[in-house]
């Protein structure tokens, strides 16, 4: 059993990093021929980052959309991210002192991360516009969101879990030196759907997390008339080559 | 009229409950092969027509980023699904945004990644039949391309995007819409949408010239093709004739006198709107984009300067160096293109126009942001001066202003229901229903603040409007052009008007001096 947790979770590591890769290097690749910020834009590099970071951490223009949304989603997110910010002391082998700090609160935020989960969730069932936009795998996201959620509550809280062996299964990992994992049912399930969940991301709405960042309404610089912008791919055209001159 | 039902204003706009298919199969007339094949397009359904189209597709996502991220990263989270006017006016949950782009998102998955290929009910892809192609051309046509739906969408989807990439698809299996593609042919051969030939047009110019001069006493030229002037004045063609546009035409010629900028149009290029946009076809954009190039290559000039259009504005602000650049040729000191409202917003800034704003008192107006000049463009030199510069103007011409609702107005404004090549009778459904939010907004300021009028600044936005107040109980001509204000407002040096506000003779002038002409 350990043997294929470390298997599956090695083979679920470079799938994530491989598939994620391609993809960005796919985003990267594929020209924006056109200048087509969402004005008001910045005018200048540093204004996008800023842009660009109001709406990754704060999800701004979600704010502005629906406040309902906008609750469950953050705090979602935002949990999400503590959480895993956590689960590192699992793979490093000194646990730094402000990790060993923020995870005496932050073993909190797996509740308001199901809390938003269970939120999103209700919204896409009982609201008949998200509804109706919704597909199996849009409910079925959430719902392994949760089990992961739950069954780390469960192992964190009331049965706990051998953590010490799960920390060296896990740095066994990183160097190929695969070790003996507990066999608890929250554990292994945990585990299972969070390896699901690395593997599938490449190729699921998932890659909304690099997407966020190359949406060109976002990301450009509003300067089209200091500044020519042109492809590649336009360059060639016929119109441009043989374009009048003065 | 109409076998359709003019929605009713509510007193509190609340999220209408959908309605499936309650807009099925309305769609625009196809498009003809005369129309098609001049653009580049087949002009009726290939024997291949599904391979034909899944390869655009491929091609388009291999060319624009926007389109390949987008299909990629919606999370169905919802936040776009009523802010849609088409949806609001419809209940249509294919003209929610997400609605929409899920037509081709649907069929993406389905040919273009794993998951679809072989999960596709896991993941609602479908495969692409006549129907789907169907839904395409219906949905894809109730869509103004306004972005609205992107000012909320977290993942900065633009709808536009995808509906522009979907009519390039339909387009390349024979389903174009007939009102776009037929004007597209129409630029080319006479030089504008309307079809207005060169002779017409030096024949209104000159009509102008004559009712200004009798109207103040001054001289305002209105050149066409005239070769060695400042400035070549790009407007729609709809300026040269019809109500309320004409009326901005003659403020902007007044403006530019008292600026001294000597300007001419171009009967070649007679047209800023450009087409090219609505269809999603960087190609056609680029070809009327470089008439533009042309015409002032030709008449020598050393400035463009846009009329009050909003689509064009947009290709003109963001695409124009893009398409038809780089503009080397051109003086560097002033924007290029430059729209109308930086020429006359800097004159007022400066002090250089003077104002006569209690012509306009029998007015109460409120302003309507056109969706592309709001969201897609910029005028001067600060983020949001395409929301300030046009209200500074009109307050410099009138005495009595009021906003509407700020959920309906700046960057949130709704579309006015006819843009994005939606602006055709065949599609009347659609616009009237499209136009109820902003009708709505406006009902509000009308009862509560007795305003009168509402001033626009783009040439579809005029035309909708013309003949969407009707429909909503509003007068027909309460729509009114912002140069318009302007041209009634301003008190032109040596002008009649001038004389009665100061008195003949007297010389003791209020108005600034500035360099004389
Ligand atoms: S707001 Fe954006 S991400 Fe959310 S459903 Fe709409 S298009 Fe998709
Ligand atoms: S771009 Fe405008 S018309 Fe099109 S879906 Fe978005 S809000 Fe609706």
């Amino acid at each position: 059993m350990s043997e294929f947790y470390a298997l599956l979770f090695t083979v679920a590591f470079w799938v994530l990093i491989i598939g994620l890769g391609l993809k960005i290097y796919q985003y990267i690749k594929t020209p924006a021929p056109l200048k087509i910020p969402l004005t008001p834009a910045p005018l200048t590099k540093t204004g996008v980052g800023f842009r660009l970071a109001k709406e990754a951490i704060f999800f701004a223009s979600l704010f502005k959309s629906n406040k309902w949304i906008w609750l469950f989603g953050w705090l979602f997110h935002m949990s999400l991210f503590i959480v895993l910010i956590i689960h590192l002391r699992y793979f490093l082998e000194t646990v730094p002192e402000w990790l060993v700090m923020l995870q005496s609160v932050g073993k909190y935020a797996a509740f308001t991360m199901v809390i938003g989960l269970v939120g999103l969730l209700v919204r896409r069932i009982a609201v008949p516009r998200i509804r109706y936009i919704s597909d199996p795998s849009d409910y079925l996201w959430l719902i392994l969101l949760i089990v992961i959620g739950i069954t780390g509550i469960t192992m964190r809280f009331f049965s706990h879990t051998d953590i010490i062996s799960v920390k060296a299964f896990a740095i066994g990992l990183e160097s190929f030196n695969w070790q003996q994992l507990p066999l608890d049912g929250p554990l292994l399930i945990h585990l299972a759907l969070v390896a699901i969940l690395m593997i599938l991301l490449p190729f699921s709405k998932l890659l909304h997390i690099p997407g966020i960042f190359f949406a060109p309404t976002r990301n450009q610089v509003d300067n089209p008339r200091e500044q020519r912008h042109v492809s590649k791919w336009a360059l060639n055209l016929e119109a441009e080559k043989n374009k009048k001159q003065p | 009229m109409a076998d359709f039902e003019t929605p009713k204003i509510r007193e509190y706009p609340v999220v209408p409950i959908i309605k499936e298919g309650a807009m099925e199969g309305t769609s625009p007339f196809v498009s003809r092969p005369e129309f098609d094949n001049k653009l580049g397009y087949p002009g009726e359904l290939p024997e291949d027509w599904k391979d034909k189209a899944l390869a655009k597709m491929g091609d388009l996502l291999s060319r624009y980023r926007s389109l390949q991220v987008f299909m990629d990263s919606c999370i169905k989270c919802g936040a776009c699904t009523d802010k849609c006017h088409y949806f609001i006016g419809t209940q249509d949950p294919k003209n929610m945004p997400v609605g929409r782009q899920d037509l081709l998102r649907k069929v993406y998955r389905r040919y273009f990644t794993f998951a679809g290929k072989y999960f596709p009910k896991l993941v609602g892809a479908v495969d692409l039949t006549e129907e789907v192609l169907d839904d395409w051309f219906s949905y894809y046509h109730q869509c103004s391309e306004c972005r609205r739906c992107t000012v909320f969408c977290p993942m900065g989807i633009d709808t536009a995007e995808v509906t522009m990439a979907a009519r390039e698809i339909l387009a390349h299996v024979g389903k174009a819409s007939k009102y776009s593609n037929e004007i597209l042919t129409k630029v080319d051969r006479i030089g504008n949408n309307l079809g207005l030939p060169g002779p017409a047009l030096k024949g209104i110019l000159e009509d102008l010239e004559e009712e200004i001069e009798e109207d103040t006493g001054v001289a305002v030229k209105f050149n066409m093709d005239a070769e060695g002037c400042d400035a070549l004045l790009m407007t729609p063609s709809a300026d040269f004739f019809a109500e309320p546009h004409i009326d901005g035409l003659i403020g902007y010629g007044k403006v530019l006198h008292e600026a001294g900028i000597t300007w001419t149009v171009s009967s070649k290029a007679s047209e800023a709107a450009n087409f090219g946009l609505f269809i999603g076809s960087y190609e056609n954009m680029q070809k009327v984009s470089m008439r533009i190039r042309e015409a002032a290559i030709d008449l020598k000039v050393k400035r463009i300067i846009f009329g009050e259009c909003g689509h064009a504005w947009r290709v003109a602000y963001s695409f124009l160096n893009t398409l038809a650049g780089p503009f080397d040729f051109l003086d560097q000191n002033y924007p290029i293109p430059q729209h109308i409202l930086e020429v006359t917003h800097g004159m007022l800034e400066r002090n250089e126009l003077r104002m006569n704003k209690e012509e306009n008192d029998h007015m109460t107006l409120t302003f309507h942001d056109s969706c592309n000049i709001a969201r897609a463009s910029r005028m001067g030199d600060q983020p949001g001066g395409q929301f300030e510069i046009p209200r500074a103007v009109i307050k410099a011409a009138c005495n009595n202003y009021v906003d509407m609702d700020p959920s309906t107005t700046h960057e949130v404004t709704f579309c006015c229901g006819g843009g994005g090549g939606t602006l055709t009778d065949d599609l009347m459904e659609v616009r009237v229903k499209g136009a109820l939010p902003r009708m709505e907004a406006l009902r509000q300021v009308t009862d509560e603040n007795g305003v009168t009028n509402v001033a626009a600044i783009c040439a579809i936005c005029k035309s909708q409007f013309t003949k969407m107040l009707p429909y909503y109980g509003f007068e027909m001509d309460a729509i009114v052009s912002v140069h318009q204000l302007v041209s009634s407002a301003i008190v032109m040096k040596g002008s009649e008007q001038e004389q009665e506000l100061d008195g003949a003779g007297d010389e003791d002038n209020s108005a600034p001096e500035t360099d004389t002409d």
